[in-house]
């Protein structure tokens, strides 16, 4: 059975795709009789076709897989190494918690279903199975599509409650992800009538093979900045906070935790794998920089917040500039030591902070449930009458600190070796400071939960599975702190070369 | 892993299990958690006994896992470990006794007791750890275990406290986890059992050594209370008086102490420490932090305010000691670990149980206890006898042995420094002896009617724990000269760690 499994004639990564997008679309017709076997039919599937394809990847290594037995340029393509399938896992996981807490989420005060939750199943498994073309697409024009998929279902997803601050909050992020993949397309055609290919590998090659005229380099250009816009690195964030802060809360653990992280994916893919030659190190340290100002400027912003869920939101921006130190640690042009262990810790921090940003969002969630509101001077009392909540929070904030134990550690450790073995030592500081404003954030709210309650407080009786799927998935974020070490052999498979040069 | 593997496993374990469990007890269940609490902590001491025995055989035992490559989590065991691990195991029993009885009847217990349990857990983990980041990720585990302690009443002072204890010991965090990964990248891996390393790159990298010193320092001293990182132990007075006692005898001023020698003896040794010029800032600071302290301590009226600035004091004996870096001065420092650790949680104790029966917190108020409470009066006597140095109490040994290593290491200025602190201890100490011995009652208590209708003058839970502190304060100090006291263990220490 096991052997069976990791066969190469299975095609998991199919598996990962194809199966969300048919549940999606049985979903709109079946409506309220879907509930609860779909979403969790789907989740369960996920799951075990991630697990599945990351053992199989172990197993074989990188692969390859020409769908209906078309070649490249002509059929899609799907390519799985050890980084797409850690990050389809990772989408499995973080999946299947939002899918249980989104049960109760969107269940009718009176019974039954309410109209958002109708809207959100279909939308989230669209978007799971996007992401999932993301994390393994292998042609420009096929992730172009996944993306577009991705983006929609995404700003579909802030709005489905209604509301005017998330229509508006929604109209603003359906601009920037639309110009977004504009500029991204415009990349892509550029590369097109240079190359003539869009399959990511020949493409590597032949941009490997000659001297890249011009056109490569404004293509890298016009495509990095397109998916910095969806990624909402500083300082294209703007739209970020109240999307995410407005959208119902498993919408916006979908959003932090996994949306963010697809563009940021494929900007990594394209400098690393296709783009490496044209790509400078001057470049990588111009990402660095914006990288750095995320990080202090989303902290000192997420201090100031007085609503939860803004507070996770600008916290999202600032551990979103964490991923991008690793392009000047572990890329560009130089050769530095330990640039393998950014690249992955890079990669493991995009992982760590999926995780325990989900389960923030869906703990936040839980609190907005049981009180009404998500006011942090309000929240007084909650480490008493919610306390598994509580310690989700705590315990996610560990990795938002990179704190040990936590895979929010693990990363920073990996980064801040890297950054002082390069004798980089103002990315170490930067990380540092960015560590001690989280802590502030995450302790000022986990202080006021602590406070005795007021009197008359009262709370929504909260049922066990809205506060369990936030904690697992905090003592998940934990864990990565100890057993980092098979994610990381995962991610080394088919790691690109340029960040294998120069290793210890 | 081999058996001996798992002897520091089981013992980190025997802590962090019940902590674990008792997070998952409900709310009611007071039985099962005192069952918990106390298994947990019994155990611990059989595996402390065992470990000992080892070392004393010359064994060493260590465990290793790999989180990623170059990280390695180890716990290893050796004679330095073991003086730690001992007096946490040994003062973790009767202090989680002490807190069954004072916090018998409030809310929230199953949390307090989880957080105490992984506190201790996490101390032990300090004491075992086998390199500098196995020592670090459990520094800060004890770091975030003792907060909710710290901020357990939830009342606006102890938020302000736990505040307060959160800046000053995550802002010191920052420069610890820097100066390792620095080092790390300069060496490889900092493995304890290998000696130090570093004086290989004294030629290269001498003022990038010297940083990386005090990056380790000024993240060690927030929790070592050196002068000027110290301000976080006063305010966290507010905590009941069993996390006072973790605080200050226990597990956190003693993790930074410890960590100061760890950085002085296994990473950067006493010559290179010398080489770079290190050590006599160090004590200096250390000096000016001894004194600073008990001036300070001098003008306090709450009791618990007075025993923290006394803290801040003693414990700089410890670090002192390390920074001379003389064979003697170091058994001095070394000893004060458990001495300071003994002497100082039976005051906590005393104050505690005070406060509890009688409710008397402010000095003043101390007048003629010793006629309601001779016991813990005692306890306390024989205690703050021993912090001015009276013989034969324990820190009478440990100040002798700080004096006369100053002498040998060249560095006479050490006895003002030792004289002047004891007159000050004196002069904070012996007033409130004086106050309970001989003046009358000034009618200021009210009994507590939980602590009424015991058998001895407060509940047992209260009267026991510092009265055999107290006795194993006095009894370190009439038995130094045997083998197996604290002085004959932190003399073996000294002597393998200068290769004697």
């Amino acid at each position: 059975m096991a052997a069976e499994l990791l066969d190469r004639s299975v095609a998991w990564s199919v598996l990962t795709i194809v199966p969300p997008l048919v549940l999606a679309a049985l979903a709109l017709p079946l409506g309220r009789r879907a509930v609860p076997w779909l979403p969790l039919a789907g989740a369960a599937g996920l799951v075990a076709a991630a697990l599945a394809l990351a053992l199989q990847v172990r197993a074989h290594g990188p692969l390859r897989l020409e769908l209906g037995g078309w070649e490249a340029p002509l059929g899609i393509a799907l390519q799985a190494d050890g980084f797409g399938a850690l990050m389809v896992l990772t989408t499995a996981v973080v999946g299947a918690a939002v899918m249980v807490h989104a049960l109760v989420e969107f269940r009718h005060p009176t019974g039954g279903e309410s109209r958002a939750g109708l809207a959100f199943w279909p939308l989230a498994l669209f978007l799971l199975a996007a992401l999932n073309a993301v994390f393994l697409g292998a042609d420009l024009f096929n992730l172009y599509v996944a993306l577009e998929v991705m983006g929609l279902a995404a700003v579909a997803l802030v709005t489905i409650e209604g509301g005017a601050a998330a229509l508006v909050a929604g109209m603003r992020y359906l601009l920037v992800a639309l110009a977004g993949s504009l500029a991204y397309l415009l990349g892509v055609a550029l590369i097109y009538a240079q190359y003539g290919v869009l399959d990511l590998e020949s493409l590597a090659e032949r941009i490997a093979a000659g001297a890249a005229p011009d056109s490569t380099m404004a293509a890298l250009v016009l495509m990095t900045v397109g998916l910095l816009a969806k990624t909402a690195l500083f300082p294209l964030h703007v739209w970020l906070p109240p999307a995410h802060a407005n959208a119902p809360a498993p919408a916006s653990a979908l959003l932090s935790a996994l949306v963010v992280k697809a563009s940021f994916c494929l900007v990594v893919r394209l400098w690393f794998d296709v783009f490496a030659p044209v790509a400078t190190a001057a470049a990588a340290q111009l990402l660095g920089l914006l990288g750095a100002a995320a990080i202090l400027w989303g902290s000192v912003l997420a201090l100031r917040q007085d609503r939860l869920k803004l507070m996770v939101a600008y916290s999202s921006v600032a551990q979103i500039g964490y991923l991008f130190l690793l392009f000047p640690l572990a890329g560009g042009a130089a050769s530095l030591p330990w640039a393998a262990a950014a690249w992955s810790g890079g990669i493991f921090h995009a992982v760590s902070h999926a995780v325990a940003k989900a389960s923030m969002f869906l703990a936040a969630g839980t609190i907005i449930h049981a009180l009404g509101h998500d006011r942090i001077t309000g929240i007084s009392g909650a480490a008493h009458r919610l306390p598994i909540t509580v310690l989700a929070i705590g315990l996610a904030g560990l990795t938002l600190i990179g704190l040990p134990p936590s895979g929010g550690f693990v990363a920073k450790w990996l980064l801040l070796n890297a950054a002082l073995a390069a004798g980089q030592w103002w990315w170490a500081l930067v990380m540092l400071a960015g560590g001690l404003l989280a802590a502030g954030y995450v302790f000022s709210a986990l202080s006021q939960t602590l406070a005795a309650a007021p009197d008359g407080f009262a709370i929504r009786p909260v049922p066990l599975r809205m506060e369990l799927a936030p904690l697992a998935l905090a003592l998940l974020s934990a864990l990565l702190g100890i057993v980092a070490y098979e994610p990381l052999a995962l991610l080394a498979i088919g790691r690109p070369a340029v960040a294998v040069e120069g290793l210890p | 892993m081999t058996v001996a593997a798992w002897l520091p496993v089981a013992t980190l374990l025997s802590s962090l299990t019940p902590g674990l469990l008792i997070f998952a007890l409900p709310a009611g269940a007071h039985r099962t958690r005192i069952a918990f609490n106390l298994i947990g902590a019994a155990l611990k001491l059989v595996l402390v006994a065992l470990l000992l025995w080892g070392v004393w055989l010359g064994e060493r035992y260590e465990a290793r896992l790999t989180l990623v490559p170059e990280l390695d989590l180890v716990l290893r065991v050796d004679p330095l470990a073991m003086l730690f691990v001992t007096l946490s195991a040994g003062l973790w029993f009767v202090t989680t006794i002490y807190a069954i009885s004072y916090l018998a009847g409030t809310e929230h217990q199953n949390r307090f007791f989880g957080f105490f349990a992984i506190c201790v857990a996490a101390t032990t983990g300090i004491a075992l750890a086998g390199n500098a980041i196995t020592f670090l990720i459990f520094y800060e585990l004890l770091t975030l275990s003792t907060w909710p302690l710290v901020v357990h009443r939830g009342d606006a002072g102890s938020l302000a406290a736990g505040r307060h204890y959160l800046a000053y010991t995550l802002a010191g965090s920052a420069p610890l986890l820097l100066g390792v990964v620095w080092m790390q990248s300069l060496t490889g891996p900092v493995e304890f059992a290998e000696g130090p390393q570093l004086g290989a790159h004294l030629d290269t990298d001498r003022g990038l050594l010297i940083l990386i010193f005090w990056l380790l320092i000024a993240g060690l001293g927030v929790k070592a209370a050196l002068v000027p990182l110290h301000g976080w132990l006063p305010t966290a007075m507010v905590a009941p008086a069993p996390v006072s006692a973790l605080l200050h005898a226990v597990a956190v001023v003693k993790a930074g102490a410890f960590g100061i020698v760890r950085v002085v003896h296994d990473v950067y040794g006493t010559t290179l420490v010398r080489e770079l010029g290190v050590g006599l800032p160090l004590a200096l600071l250390a000096a000016a932090t001894i004194l600073y302290g008990s001036v300070l301590a001098l003008r306090q009226t709450d009791l618990k305010r007075r025993l923290a600035f006394s803290t801040v004091s003693q414990v700089s004996y410890i670090t002192l000691g390390v920074a001379l870096a003389g064979p003697i001065a170091t058994i001095g420092g070394l000893v004060h670990l458990i001495h300071q650790g003994l002497m100082k949680i039976t005051m906590f104790f005393c104050a505690g149980a005070f406060a509890e029966t009688v409710h008397a917190h402010r000095i003043d108020q101390l007048d003629g206890i010793g006629r309601r409470m001779p016991w813990t009066t005692l306890a306390f006597s024989v205690a703050a006898l021993g912090m001015i140095g009276v013989p034969p109490v324990a820190g009478f040994i440990s100040k002798w042995y700080l004096g006369t290593g100053a002498l040998e290491a060249g560095q006479p200025w050490v006895i003002f420094v030792l004289g002047a602190s004891s007159l000050l201890n004196a002069a904070y100490f012996l007033p409130v002896l004086y106050r309970a011995w001989f003046r009358p009652p000034a009618g200021c208590w009210h009994e507590d009617a939980h602590r009424a209708g015991s058998r001895f003058e407060t509940s047992a839970g209260l009267f026991l724990p510092p009265v055999v502190t107290a006795a194993a304060a006095l009894a370190a100090g009439l038995f130094a000269g045997f083998a197996a006291s604290p002085l004959g263990w932190a003399t073996l220490i000294a002597a393998l760690g200068h290769g004697r």
